[in-house]
């Protein structure tokens, strides 16, 4: 088990190495994300601007604008809430190469309760033209997302979480934009998920295997661009989709499978995420059971719902 | 250098042709933008991507007219191009949009904004060791927005001697003059206390100018122009009702016949 911040750390300093374009700007929070590591490396080319998300996203921009490759990043509510005009108006509007990254994503700020909970993150980046949205399910995936970004040309919204969780991909596994992993492949029904709930959505495969029920998992990785090949395929294979996200079911990922279901490939699709709500102080595991964010529950739809069919 | 006359004779033709605009902040700026590509910025105009250039970030994007009709002047892009300002397809976006247009540093319209970006700019230029400097120029009701002085403070923080402020003090926004909405002074001390040098000035001399852009500091500098909104046409002059409402036929006559 590790947690994908330490991915991204990781991949800021072989990014770093590879590419001087490479920069990174902190909101006050370096020695909780991690970025202190970066600055011990590269001292020149560290920036901590206090906490002022909107100034940090504003210095992005015009780093950006004189050739380099900043990476910002700060807790995800206050990187994608706090400065969603400046990513918008200025990083997507001009189609900058800034790299935002969103530290505590989901229900990984457990503790620190509803304030600190980034549960819109993903909704409110994806909605924004030129944005590419990764959201990796472990550290060495985190780690590429980091490394892939250098390749892709505009904003990139890399969103990872402070947990552990468990490691599902060996360390040279490459993440490219628009393409999700399949993991598992049974063909009573699908999940896809993201982040943190990729394992979870293992876990509640293997729940329902034993009940001699057999669904797909795939990783999607890349919720912007979408991996409609991925989508096809599997609403070509099973009946039923369902989508795991910690994140609000609406605008996230269930959003996104829904919207491009919905046109090309109809199929019953069943969410599984915050429903409309706040979280609240308590450990991840509890918040993210009082959410519903769990392989039971997970396990418990796709059941019920080929039931009723 | 050419005369402040042309420049606001484009930006009123502009905006009636237009039918919509914002020429109370754009007839505020002539004078500062003319200081800036003429006498001021290390430019050139046949090399608009040239990377040690001195970069200037309208943070107060709704003076893009006076800004569209400098550049066109200095030879960005032919000057008839200024009759398609806010056209479908014309490049002359309602806002500045850096890809539509050659010239343009940087994209704005979103208040607030202009400084930070302007700020990042400059310690990339900086990195980069190149002496390009970057020139920032504020509305004064633009100041009521948070994220400028969150910059106000990094810049200072940050020793970034590579950038310039000017802050086109009009006295009045949109609604009211500023005093009467949310009031911003007093403006010297405040910025002082951030830790900037500040410099006054007749934002419509260009020799009062030229001195405000010579102060000598350690700190980086902040010109507080001292500008009319709508300057030039009686009628327009100190009226907020002109922050962003095109002239007819009839008042761009009577207009034009009052410029000097």
């Amino acid at each position: 088990m590790r947690a994908t911040r330490e991915g991204y750390v990781e991949g800021l300093l072989d990014a770093g190495e590879k590419d001087e374009r490479v920069v990174v700007v902190d909101g006050d929070v370096s020695r909780s994300t991690g970025t202190t590591a970066f600055k011990k490396r590269f001292p020149d080319r560290f920036f901590n601007l206090g906490i002022a998300e909107q100034n940090m996203a504003e210095y992005s921009a015009g780093l950006a604008l004189a050739g380099f490759m900043p990476f910002y990043s700060t807790y995800a509510v206050f990187a994608a809430g706090r400065a969603w005009d400046q990513i918008r108006t200025s990083i997507c509007n001009m189609n900058l190469d800034v790299r935002i990254g969103g530290a505590h994503g989901g229900t990984s700020a457990g503790p620190d309760g509803a304030t600190h909970q980034a549960l819109e993150d993903i909704a409110i980046t994806r909605v924004i033209p030129n944005m590419t949205v990764l959201v990796p399910a472990d550290a060495n995936q985190t780690r590429q997302a980091v490394l892939s970004s250098l390749d892709i040309d505009g904003p990139v919204y890399i969103r990872y979480g402070r947990n552990p969780v468990a490691e599902l991909y060996d360390r040279d596994e490459t993440v490219v934009p628009g393409r999700g992993r399949l993991l598992r492949e049974g063909r009573h029904a699908s999940i896809i998920a993201v982040g943190a709930m990729v394992a979870i959505s293992i876990e509640a495969a293997k729940m329902l295997s034993r009940k001699g029920i057999e669904v797909s998992v795939a990783d999607m990785v890349s919720i912007k661009p979408l991996d409609v090949k991925l989508i096809n395929y599997l609403s070509d294979i099973t009946e039923l989709v369902v989508t795991a996200e910690d994140h609000q079911i609406a605008g996230g990922l269930f959003g996104a499978v829904s919207e491009y279901m919905s046109e090309n490939c109809p199929r019953k699709i069943i969410p599984v995420g915050v429903n409309n709500r706040f979280g609240c102080s308590g450990s991840p595991e509890e918040v993210m059971a009082h959410c519903g964010l769990t392989a039971a529950i997970i396990a418990g739809k796709v059941e019920k719902t080929l039931k009723n069919r | 250098m050419i005369s402040s006359r042309v420049i606001r004779e484009d930006i009123l033709r502009m905006i009636h042709s237009a039918g919509s605009g914002h020429p109370g902040g754009s007839l505020s700026l002539v004078e500062i933008l003319l200081h800036l590509y003429w006498k001021e910025m290390r430019i050139d105009p046949e090399r608009p991507q040239w990377e040690d250039r001195d970069r200037l970030v309208l943070s107060k994007g709704h003076g893009a007219p006076a800004l569209y009709s400098i550049l066109s002047r200095r030879g960005y892009f032919p000057i008839e191009k200024l009759d398609t300002l806010r056209k479908f397809g014309s490049g002359l976006e309602g806002h500045p949009h850096m890809q539509s247009l050659p010239g343009l540093d940087c994209s704005t319209g979103s208040l607030g904004q202009g400084l930070g970006i302007a700020a990042g700019l400059a310690l990339g230029l900086s990195i980069r060791k190149s002496s390009a400097r970057v020139f920032c120029i504020l509305g004064d009701g633009e100041l009521q927005e948070g994220s400028i002085w969150e910059s106000a403070m990094s810049i200072p923080a940050l020793k970034q001697m590579n950038i310039t402020v000017i802050v086109d003090r009009n006295h009045v926004q949109l609604d009211d003059a500023v005093d009467k909405v949310i009031p911003i002074e007093p403006l010297t001390y405040k910025w002082r206390a951030f830790g900037w040098a500040v410099a006054i000035c007749n934002g419509h001399d260009s020799d009062d100018i030229e001195k405000a852009f010579s102060t000598k500091s350690d700190k980086p500098l902040v010109i507080i122009a001292e500008t009319v909104k709508g300057k030039g046409v009686s009628f327009m002059e100190n009226q907020a009702l002109w922050h962003g409402k095109a002239p007819d036929e009839d008042q761009l006559q009577k207009a034009l016949e009052e410029l000097e």
